[in-house]
């Protein structure tokens, strides 16, 4: 079977239904249904992360394979079968999203008053769509849950949005899933070379080139529009400014990765040439991407929309270090994923708390919360210093690692790709002497209460993850090592006919 | 072992403070750290001791690894060499004074706990960076210390300038950091490797690579020092990057006396010491280290010389001799380099401590012109700033006589263009810093008050808890040039550095240094006590000659006190554009351009589908007509093109 002795993947990936199923059978006044729902969803998740933990123990680091994986036939005569596994690449991804999940059911546990069940109901789907997403081994599973993420998440903002919700839904929706279409056709035109959809078979499946290249046009219209890149970026400050904090939190912490993984899933393994050709125009979409929106982070004056912004930068640097792919920028590109998980979920959670408080996200409305708010003053200045990318917290690894890796492909490209490092202080350093710095003035911020238990729960394993991926990043980055390392080897032995032919060229 | 009780003590101290503080009171959380730092600089001394003159040999202390990608691997490790040992030493001593001496200074400010864990993070930082066995972990102590000085500065964080500076500092350290993390991965790049040893091995291996950049080929050494560099300019207040650290004195004043004398900004020269095997075969970037150096030295010292805040005029030395420092890093005497780091240390300790007491008994005043004729009520705190002067100035027999004589010597010794440019502009600098170190002692200490009443009555000397840190300043003000001086420069400096410096063999700058001219040698001395007797004789004896300077020289006076006009230039070429920038990228670029295709894409949607809506008219007629022209149409294709 595999390594857990039962299918692991499949139940983490369906438990939540079954917290959904509970959520949905309860009965009574609203009140009654609330609190059932709330506790009912926090313990479906906590269980979820339990048996995810499993993953954790049990995961063969120096195996570079899928492992865990599970196959059954669903549709043999076109060649479909539901397979789920997860290699060094994905395995901490599953954890990140049921790590998070529990934090945000505890994050919403207040300030979500209005229909709360189906709140409760909507964010235990979109667990099973992300966990089933980071599992699928086959394009078709892959490809449904994918797309399943949206519905969850477009009801998250929709409905319990901010007051352009409507708005910022809508985009949401179109811009991701018109990306997806064209991904759609790629699957299919893979299939119809492959006559499988098995992701192992695929990755072994050479695809002539000139294929490639439109493969990969297709798939960089889906996952472009997901990481989300420059100039396809515009929907996420929106979708993060209406979202309820819980919903910024999934959204940044898992949902932009999918389509970084997706690039490390589908179109570096399968199309290498085009990946390689493709490079340098990744390169400088992520280098104006880095600069441009870092610069217009700087100028914002909402809080939410600063972080939001701070993270089209940051996957930037993601996608900068994916199409390096060498050693350093891979597993610095993973490492950042991850950690722009933790880090940017705990700066919209400490958005969350004073936005909880006085209903506002306005940065000048703010000032002086230091006085206050010591402990919420910690923690803020904590998780600044790690979107910065100081080293000995979460954001320094993957950014330098990336650095490191662009650095082998050309000069500037680490240079300005890296430019983050000062233009990433300037903006958060600014928003947070703005917000926490300076007098006290406001009457209501007089009055305003530091972190309370619930909250204090929330955030002491964003912190412990935090400072310990910072100091021990290799507990982490073990377990993508073998995985990384045979992307290289792959990516060497597919353009080595080019190499060589370039050779004798010359 | 007790290596690492050193360099862990401070950190032990900082997060009980920072995480029970307000728990356990300020008095315990104070009690703490000082413990703890006293228990480091104990560690320190002996390990030192143990190291230089018991024979214990050196080595490394693994502690983990750090980060592995591939063939990219860092270890957690402290390293204890010659040049480490020293700095420890020396780190720990001066920063447990300092903590000595806040316990008095800060005794009545709301927050101690938190101000006491900061500055023991503070040291830890600075002792992760002179510990470090890579450039990596270099690099942490490097941003540690960028992240416990933006705390420290921006404490009175309800002052909007206090905020301000913090976040100049951070930034403005930003900028050389990321020269310092482009120098890091283009080492590891060349050498497969950023542990000092196997950099150090490959050296010689790898001193004709090539690198490619701005269309030619350079030497990667070159590259490699001069990215560093730029890190170095940041951390240490170089010319350019130099203009966080005068703001830096909004932190409370033990800060700014960590910051200048034994953290922080000694981290550049630590930097080029400890990469010393590498410089050595990089001789162009010595050269642009020693011309920054030297012009540093010079352009700050003109500044000191008409600012009026106490702080102010401090901090410029500090720029100034960090000028120094690199002077002889950069003509190869990297021993006189951290000679100098190590005098300088404890007498800018020593005069910014006694700043502070000054301000004490001024009742929180900084304006040299608000002060005046207090030298007989707080006389100990004039001797030790006096003293501390002293040696700034150059005076033998005191600290700064010996070590930056010997910068100068070298400077001159290394016969080099570069070399000479950094021995005039240092002598110049000697004379100024003379100049403006008694002219602050007199607007200080002397001639008539110029405080009001209330202030002067007020004037009390310092409790013990501040005296006590700055005579033992003091004395290592005194003895810290005469009692190092043989064994770090002297023939058989290497007996004490072992293998922690190592030299190009063609480098004989320390041999040469023996045999300057007589006048090389006097010059300094000169020119100091010529800078002195100026000072005394203007601010003693014609009080109102320097206005009556000031305003027959007004523009040049004007250039000097606004600094070179170095933030109104920053402010009008980078910070305003690219504010401007900012925002019309947002504006602009986001909402306008980007967001502009689908917002029309969707109305345009909208309308045409509102256009349409209209031919549902609801009227069977209209729907007959359209269905028979819909119908003569295709009867019509047909009867042509099938026929």
């Amino acid at each position: 079977m595999n390594a857990a002795g039962f299918p692991l993947l499949s139940l983490l990936t369906f438990l939540p239904l079954v917290g959904g199923a509970i959520i949905l059978s309860v009965r009574g006044d609203d009140a009654v249904v609330a609190t059932n729902a709330r506790y009912t969803a926090l313990w479906t998740s906590l269980i979820v992360f339990a048996l995810s933990l499993l993953l954790w123990v049990r995961f063969d680091a120096s195996s570079a394979g899928f492992q865990f994986v599970e196959s059954v036939n669903w549709l043999p005569s076109i060649g479909i079968t539901y397979k789920m596994g997860v290699d060094g690449i994905s395995v901490l991804f599953v954890l990140l999203s049921t790590a998070l999940t529990p934090l945000c059911i505890l994050a919403s546990w207040e300030s979500i008053q209005t229909r709360v069940r189906e709140f409760m109901l909507a964010f235990l789907v979109l667990e099973t769509m992300m966990i089933g997403m980071f599992c699928a081994l086959d394009f078709v599973v892959f490809y449904i849950f994918f797309e399943g993420v949206l519905i969850p998440m477009y009801l998250i903002i929709g409905v319990w949005g901010g007051p352009r919700r409507v708005y910022a839904a809508f985009k949401f929706f179109l811009y991701t899933l018109a990306g997806s279409v064209l991904m759609l056709l790629a699957l299919l035109a893979m299939w119809s070379v492959a006559g499988s959809t098995d992701i192992t078979v695929l990755m072994k499946t050479q695809f002539p080139v000139a294929m490639q290249t439109w493969l990969f046009l297709a798939f960089f219209a889906s996952f472009a529009v997901k990481v989300p890149m420059w100039p396809v970026h515009t929907w996420l400050p929106d979708a993060h400014v209406e979202a309820p904090t819980a919903g910024s939190v999934i959204l940044a912490g898992v949902l932009l990765k999918m389509g970084a993984y997706g690039f490390l899933r589908f179109s570096v393994p399968m199309l290498p040439n085009a990946s390689a050709s493709f490079a340098p125009f990744i390169f400088t979409l992520s280098v104006v991407a880095v600069i441009y929106t870092s610069l217009v982070a700087l100028a914002q004056t909402d809080m939410k929309k600063l972080i939001a912004y701070s993270s089209v930068a940051h996957m930037g640097v993601v996608t900068m270090g994916i199409f390096t792919i060498n050693a350093q920028g891979l597993s610095g590109a993973l490492f950042q994923m991850l950690s722009h998980g933790v880090v940017s979920a705990a700066l919209f959670l400490c958005v969350g708390v004073v936005y909880d408080r006085i209903h506002s996200r306005e940065i000048a409305r703010y000032g002086g919360l230091a006085d206050r708010m010591p402990a919420y003053a910690l923690a803020f200045m904590l998780f600044t210093m790690a979107s910065v990318g100081l080293p000995g917290t979460a954001g320094f690894v993957g950014e330098f690692l990336v650095l490191v890796g662009a650095f082998k492909v050309n000069f500037w490209l680490a240079a300005l790709g890296s430019s983050g490092m000062i233009l990433g202080a300037c903006y958060m350093l600014y928003l947070y002497r703005r917000v926490i710095f300076g007098k006290l003035t406001r009457d209501d911020l007089k009055s305003i209460l530091d972190l309370s238990p619930r909250e204090i729960a929330v955030f002491a394993p964003l912190v412990i993850l935090t400072l310990w991926m910072g100091i021990a990043p290799t507990h982490f980055s073990g377990f993508w090592e073998a995985s990384v390392a045979a992307m290289v080897d792959h990516q060497h032995a597919a353009l080595a006919p080019i190499t060589q032919l370039a050779g004798i060229v010359k | 072992m007790l290596y690492a009780l050193a360099v862990f003590a401070p950190l032990v101290g900082s997060l009980i403070a920072l995480l029970f503080g307000r728990q356990i009171g300020d008095r315990a959380a104070q009690t703490v750290t000082i413990a703890g730092m006293v228990l480091a600089s104990i560690c320190g001394v002996s390990s030192f001791v143990d190291l230089i003159y018991s024979g214990v040999p050196a080595g490394v202390i693994s502690l983990g690894t750090w980060v592995e990608a591939g063939s990219f691997h860092v270890e957690w490790a402290l390293r204890y060499d010659a040049l480490s040992a020293v700095m420890v030493a020396m780190v720990t001593c001066v920063a447990t004074l300092i903590h000595i001496y806040s316990a008095g200074y800060m005794a009545h400010d709301n927050t101690i706990w938190k101000f006491f864990s900061y500055l023991s993070l503070f040291t830890f930082a600075m002792l992760m960076l002179v510990t470090a066995d890579n450039l990596l972990q270099l690099f942490f102590g490097w941003e540690g210390v960028g992240l416990a000085s933006y705390l420290l500065i921006g404490y009175y964080y309800d002052r909007p300038s206090a905020g301000a500076a913090a976040m100049k500092a951070f930034i403005v350290n930003r900028v050389g950091d990321l020269g310092f993390a482009l120098g890091i991965a283009l080492l590891f790049m060349v050498f497969g490797t950023i542990s000092f040893d196997g950099i150090f091995a490959a050296v010689s291996q790898h001193q004709n690579d090539s690198y490619h950049l701005f269309g030619t080929d350079f030497r990667a050494l070159e590259v490699i020092g001069v990215l560093l560099f730029i890190g170095a300019m940041g951390k240490s207040a170089q010319l350019g990057l130099h203009v966080w650290l005068p703001d830096a004195m909004e932190g409370p004043t033990p800060v700014s006396a960590l910051i200048h004398a034994a953290t922080m900004v000694t981290a550049g020269v630590f930097l080029m010491a400890r990469m010393s095997p590498l410089m050595e075969y990089a001789p162009y970037a010595l050269g642009f280290v020693c011309f920054m150096g030297a012009s540093t030295a010079l352009f700050a010292a003109t500044i000191g010389c008409v600012q009026n805040d106490i702080k102010r005029v401090i901090a410029y030395s500090t720029c100034s001799q960090l000028g120094y420092m690199f002077i002889a890093a950069g003509v190869g005497a990297y021993q006189a380099s951290v000679f100098h780091l190590l005098t300088h240390a404890f007498f800018k300790a020593l005069l910014f401590l006694s700043a502070g007491s000054v301000i004490h008994a001024m009742s929180e005043e900084q304006d040299i012109r608000k002060m005046g004729g207090i030298w007989k009520k707080i006389p100990l705190t004039y001797t030790v700033m006096f003293i501390g002067s002293l040696a700034l100035g150059g005076v033998y027999p005191f600290a700064g006589y010996y070590s930056k004589d010997a910068i100068l010597e070298a400077a001159y010794a290394a016969h080099t263009g570069v070399g000479a440019y950094g021995f005039w502009c240092g002598l110049i600098a000697a004379g100024l810093t003379a100049f403006y170190s008694w002219r602050l002692l007199i607007l200080t200490f002397h001639g008539a008050p110029r405080a009001d009443q209330h202030t002067m009555d007020h004037v009390h000397e310092s409790p013990w808890v501040m005296t006590v840190p700055l005579i033992l300043l003091a004395v290592g003000a005194v003895l810290a040039g005469v009692m190092f001086h043989e064994q770090l420069l002297g023939e058989h400096w290497e007996h004490f550095w072992g293998e922690s410096i190592k030299l190009n063999p063609a480098n004989k700058v320390l041999e040469h240094m023996e045999h300057v001219p007589g006048w090389v040698r006097l010059a300094p001395s000169v020119i100091g006590l010529a800078g002195i007797a100026l000072a005394y004789i203007i601010y003693m004896g014609m009080p109102a000659l320097p206005a009556r300077v000031a305003a027959a020289f007004g523009p040049l006076y004007r250039f000097l006190l606004n600094k070179w006009y170095f933030d109104e230039l920053y402010n009008a070429i980078i910070v305003r554009p690219l504010f401007c920038l900012a925002r019309g990228l947002w504006q602009v670029g986001d909402a306008t351009i980007i967001d502009g295709v689908p917002n029309s894409v969707a109305s345009l949607t909208g309308a045409s589908s509102g256009q349409v809506v209209k031919l549902q008219t609801g009227s069977i007629a209209n729907y007959a007509f359209a269905m028979l022209i819909g119908v003569v149409a295709l009867v019509s294709i047909f009867l042509i093109f099938l026929r």
